[in-house]
């Protein structure tokens, strides 16, 4: 997950502003040389960007002058404002007109608009308008600024590129990870309890944050400039994309789209060689990966601000981030405009599906299925999309769920005395789950309802979960599975700093044959202060933990199919549910499975405080297997993997014999570790033989030393031996008393 | 491959309440190890039973922080040096003030040269004055405790620090060379018959004063701890960098353990670097390192403020610690610290 952008400080964005990336030998370097020397040449031709010459003009008389003028500004006022005194219109010595004309507009805007839209327009059957700049004639006009002379552009010999998944190919199957600390990012292999092995590492990578690809083939680095991409064995520079200021970045389900976001709109200026006037003045772009360039730009739509209380100053607009959410096959996207409308567009030509929104008045949320689901008795193809409406007026609150492409609504839900609405869908899209917060009728209390859409049966049914009487503050469901957690918090008495206590519930549905049933709570523990559900990517396993938190740091590892003796209670649940390891890591703030779903970082980022900061390394159980204190630490990002290239059968035949390849790696394993600590071993006798034979030699020296100089054997001792104690002892009459205690405390540690 | 030893924490470690009631500056054990001897910024310096921690007595007269203390081979005499610009000798037994040396700055640092027969005095750079090292000529009266103040007016010798002021210093094994520790991170060699300086080595990161530097039994090499969260074992013939221990923390004192191959390091951030100050958050904790394999090896919480300094026991039984927070603690070994060896320290043994 990409920091969220209000958690990075302002220092964040200014700091090490100087210490620029090189963009040498980057096909941005053009771009920014021309930049500078175009500044210079603008200054110059100051006030001529409000001119275009229009060509392809009718060579008239001097009197119908006048006429086709006018005629011509009929056609120039479409685009912006200009007026009869604004348009020249020369006259060659015969009295007749050359066929084209100077135009003065208000703004340069409007100039550029005219060049973009007006030219190649037909002005009549005969005559077609070419519209220029008068700067672009300037400069390009003159004779000797083009060569006549064709040349063919000269083609690049080929060069092999890097493999993009090569790391894939480890021969241990070992997972990478991105490590952003400090102004550097490293990139790692995970060696479990070893130190991780370094593969690069990078000093000034990124200036804000660093972000994989969901697939893990590019890592994205993100500068003032704009956004770059990297991958490959060396990590290379695979595209960038000039957006900028850029500041918040978002990548599409198959890799294919990229979304960047700035809060200052883009000034776009001449000469760019991948931004285009489209760009000007928007917030976000759509880019294309593939080819790097934009596809379309957007203003951002802000989310409605939080009601102000009373006194209080009006609290910022909150950016609405992802803008665009993707359907699982990225061919469409969406985004909403608060309260009016959902606009989908279709990918990759960006042009809205059915040309227009799909207004739904009041809509407050939406999310796309995360995978096609086929719903019963529907044969076409389809993608699902689900939204809520608050309640309005007399109408009651909405939760729909649509088709697309035939944005049918197929599906809706009608719901009462509505505060909050949460729309979880099942990773497969077998689900979804849509949190309901109620208010009494007095508005005095909270309560949270699960209505849970089973997708794929008939009909779509709807399952309540109504049995909670707090509300809700975290819900996640197993993914590919048919299991949740959620918390649930508890009122907090008035007046008190602590936290209040929360509970974690855990549900599982009855086993039924082939379909899961109905939902049922397999155990609540309460008295927590957990706020973080994190399941394991393959399901079954699911830390539940407390971060953000000045005062707890728990991190609770959960089994939901202990292969042990069931509870009585719960033999007819698809779980069995057994909590396998506590442990605390101070200060935590994020937690991160790897994409294997073999281990767990927590990490404590500075992002948030600067206690600390650093990151442990968990196996899936719970047990810690090394702890990495490091100063600014900001990010821990595992690699993540593209999915498996097996089919069903295969993986299945990969279960079958689990046995027989579990006997090889722990041979594997067995034998690093021989060799690990045969290294570590050698690396100690050395040390030691080293160490012992500095001294021999060291002491051999002193010994010359005192010889040479005729001293003792005793020369350092006391120049007196008769000294003090002696007296003492004499008088005899000083008696130290010893107290022997007990032990208070002994730590001890079995050596690993 | 962490390993940890287990360090009893000694009960009886005394509220020093009382009269330390400020930071303490420095400690120091007596050759035999029964005393230790501790100085803080109130002025008094104190005596102690290093067996039990109770008070043996007092040394008053300084009018300022006391800085730092240091005992004569033979116990008989005890050197101070205070922000009140002075050196004071003291009758170990009677507590009296056998003489004073007045400096135009602080003294920031005493020690007593291998066989007693000098003192050195390291002195502030302030108003005008550079750091100097000086080197006071002792002499012990007639061996049955009278005369003491019988004693050289003048230093012997006075080496001025140019570059960077010294911070810290020391004499090498036989009294050859006086080592010192400076405020860029620098260590220096000086000739102590001359004043000449033989060597200067930039051992810690530049601009990081090196707040502590110690000894080992035989004083061959020293310890050195820097504000830049390290410290250093370093030869003292020739300043090689031998071993490097890295902390988290800054760190303002290092001692070298006898009989164990041991460092032990103190330090923590101090109060004003700290936003929140709370025992977790500021890392006031001795840290045990092996001193040969550069690993830490344990650690032995108790103060609730910054280590300002550490001395062990000669014989290697026992350590003592003093914090910003006022307090001594005397921590006594247990059995599983001596046995604590690595499976190559063994092997070796057993050769």
């Amino acid at each position: 997950m990409a920091p969220s952008f209000d958690t990075l400080t302002e220092q964040d964005f200014h700091e090490e502003e100087e210490e620029e990336i090189d963009f040498s030998g980057t096909p941005w370097e053009p771009y920014f040389l021309r930049h500078l020397k175009e500044q210079y040449e603008v200054k110059l031709e100051e006030g001529l960007d409000t001119f275009v010459v229009i060509d392809g003009l009718p060579v008239v008389p001097e009197d119908s002058r006048q006429k086709l003028v006018k005629f011509l500004l009929r056609k120039l006022n479409t685009i912006g404002h200009t007026s009869e005194d604004a348009v020249f219109m020369p006259l060659n010595d015969k009295g007749m007109s050359e066929g084209f004309a100077f135009v003065e507009y208000e703004t340069p805007e409007q100039a550029l608009a005219a060049v973009k839209q007006l030219h190649g327009v037909p002005l009549d059957k005969k005559h077609t308008l070419a519209v220029n700049k008068l700067m672009d004639i300037e400069r390009y006009g003159r004779e000797g600024r083009i060569e006549e002379e064709y040349h063919a552009p000269e083609l690049e010999p080929f060069k092999e590129k890097e493999h993009l998944r090569c790391w894939m190919a480890d021969a241990h199957a070992r997972d990478q990870f991105a490590l952003y600390r400090n102004d550097k990012v490293g990139v790692f292999w995970n060696n479990k309890s070893n130190p991780p092995e370094n593969v690069v590492d990078r000093a000034h990578w990124t200036q804000l944050f660093v972000q994989w690809s969901p697939k893990g083939t590019f890592l994205a680095s993100v500068h003032p400039q704009g956004v770059q991409l990297w991958g490959g064995a060396s990590f290379s520079k695979q595209k960038q994309f000039p957006h900028p200021f850029v500041q918040l970045v978002e990548f599409s389900p198959l890799e294919g789209y990229l979304t960047t976001w700035s809060s200052r709109p883009i000034q776009v200026e001449e000469g760019q060689p991948i931004l285009t006037f489209e760009e000007d003045g928007k917030n976000i772009i759509v880019w294309d990966i593939e080819s790097g360039k934009p596809l379309r730009s957007f203003v951002s739509h802000d989310l409605a601000a939080p009601a102000a209380a009373e006194g209080e100053v009006q609290p910022k607009k909150k950016v609405q981030w992802p803008a665009f959410k993707w359907s699982a096959d990225e061919k469409y996207c969406a985004r909403m405009h608060q309260g009016q409308s959902i606009s989908i567009y279709e990918v990759p030509n960006m042009n809205l599906l059915g040309r227009t929104s799909v207004k739904v008045e009041g809509v407050n949320d939406f999310e796309w299925s995360p995978a096609a689901v086929t719903r019963e008795g529907v044969k076409t193809y389809e993608q699902l999309l689900c939204f809520w409406t608050p309640e309005i007026g007399s109408n009651p609150a909405r939760v729909a769920m649509m088709s697309v492409p035939s944005r049918e609504i197929v599906r809706t839900r009608n719901l009462f005395n509505v505060s909050d609405v949460k729309i979880h869908w099942q990773s497969q899209g077998a689900y979804v789950c849509v949190k309901v917060d109620r208010h009494s009728k007095s508005k005095k209390s909270m309560a949270t309802n699960l209505e849970i859409f089973r997708v794929r049966e008939k009909g779509v049914p709807v399952e309540v979960v109504d049995s909670l009487k707090d509300t809700v503050i975290n819900f996640s469901w197993e993914p590919n599975g048919s299991r949740f957690v959620l918390i649930t918090n508890s009122e907090a008495p008035a007046g008190v700093a602590v936290p209040p206590k929360t509970a974690v519930s855990f549900f599982a549905p009855e086993k039924k044959g082939n379909t899961a049933g109905n939902f049922k709570l397999v155990r609540t523990v309460d008295k927590k202060t957990s706020n973080g559900i994190y399941w394991s990517p393959k399901g079954r396993f699911v830390v539940v933990a407390t971060v953000h938190s000045q005062s707890n740091f728990d991190l609770d590892f959960w089994d939901m199919d202990f292969e042990g003796e069931k509870n009585e209670a719960e033999k007819d649940l698809a779980a069995n549910l057994q909590l396998m390891k506590t442990v605390e890591h101070y200060g935590v703030t994020d937690i991160e499975w790897d994409p294997t779903g073999r281990y767990v970082v927590s990490s404590a980022s500075v992002w948030t405080h600067s206690m600390e900061n650093g990151w442990n390394l968990h196996t899936f159980s719970g047990n810690t297997l090394s702890e990495n204190p490091t100063e600014k630490f900001k990010q821990f990002l595992w690699r993540p993997r593209p999915p498996t290239l097996l089919s069903k059968e295969e993986q299945k035949q990969v279960r079958k014999n689990l046995r027989e390849y579990s006997k090889e790696f722990d041979e594997e394993d067995r034998y690093a570790v021989d060799i690990a600590n045969t290294a570590v071993v050698e690396q100690r006798k050395r040390v030691l033989s080293e160490w012992l034979a500095w001294l021999r030699r060291e002491m051999e020296i002193q010994t010359e030393e005192r010889e040479a100089f005729g001293l003792p054997e005793d020369a350092d001792s006391p120049k007196l031996a008769k000294d003090a104690r002696a007296g003492n002892q004499q008088e005899g009459d000083t008696i130290v008393e010893e107290i022997v205690e007990e032990i208070i405390e002994e730590t001890e540690e079995v050596i690993g | 491959m962490k390993e940890k030893i287990g360090v009893t924490s000694f009960p009886s470690h005394h509220r020093a309440a009382l009269l330390q009631e400020r930071s303490l500056t420095q400690i120091k054990f007596n050759k035999d190890g029964d005393l230790i001897f501790s100085t803080s910024k109130d002025k008094v310096v104190c005596a102690w039973w290093s067996a039990n921690g109770e008070r043996l007595g007092t040394y008053s007269g300084h009018q300022g922080a006391v800085w730092t203390v240091d005992v004569s081979p033979n116990t008989v005499l005890l050197a101070t040096g205070s922000a009140d610009n002075t050196v004071r000798l003291w009758n170990v037994k009677t507590g009296e003030c056998v003489k004073t040396w007045d400096f135009p700055t602080a003294v920031k640092r005493v020690a007593f040269s291998p066989d007693g027969s000098k003192l050195l005095a390291v002195t502030e750079k302030r108003m005008g004055f550079l750091g100097t090292i000086a080197v006071l000529d002792i002499a012990y009266g007639d061996g049955e405790l009278n005369n003491l103040n019988v004693q050289a007016e003048e230093p012997s010798l006075r080496i001025t620090c140019e570059d960077s002021k010294a911070t810290v210093a020391g004499w090498s094994y036989l009294g050859k060379y006086i080592i010192a520790g400076h405020e860029d991170g620098s260590v220096s060699q000086y000739d102590p018959k001359t004043g000449d300086q033989l060597e200067n080595v930039q051992a810690h990161e530049f601009d990081h004063q090196i707040n502590d530097l110690q000894f080992s039994p035989d004083r061959t090499y020293f310890i050195t701890a820097s504000k830049d969260k390290s410290a250093k074992l370093i030869s003292a013939s020739n300043l090689a960098i031998l071993k490097t221990y890295v902390a988290d923390t800054p760190l303002n004192s290092a001692s070298i353990t006898a009989k164990k191959d041991y460092v032990i390091l103190g330090g923590g951030q101090a109060a004003m670097d700290v936003t929140t100050t709370s025992a977790r958050q500021g890392k006031f904790e001795a840290r045990f390192y092996h001193k040969i394999f550069e690993d830490e090896i344990g650690r032995v919480r108790g103060h609730f403020g910054p280590l300002n300094t550490i001395d062990v026991h000669p014989a290697g039984t026992a350590y003592a610690s003093g914090g910003e927070d006022g307090y001594v603690r005397i921590h006594h070994f247990d059995k599983p610290y001596f046995d604590f060896m690595y499976e190559v320290e063994r092997e070796q043994l057993r050769k």
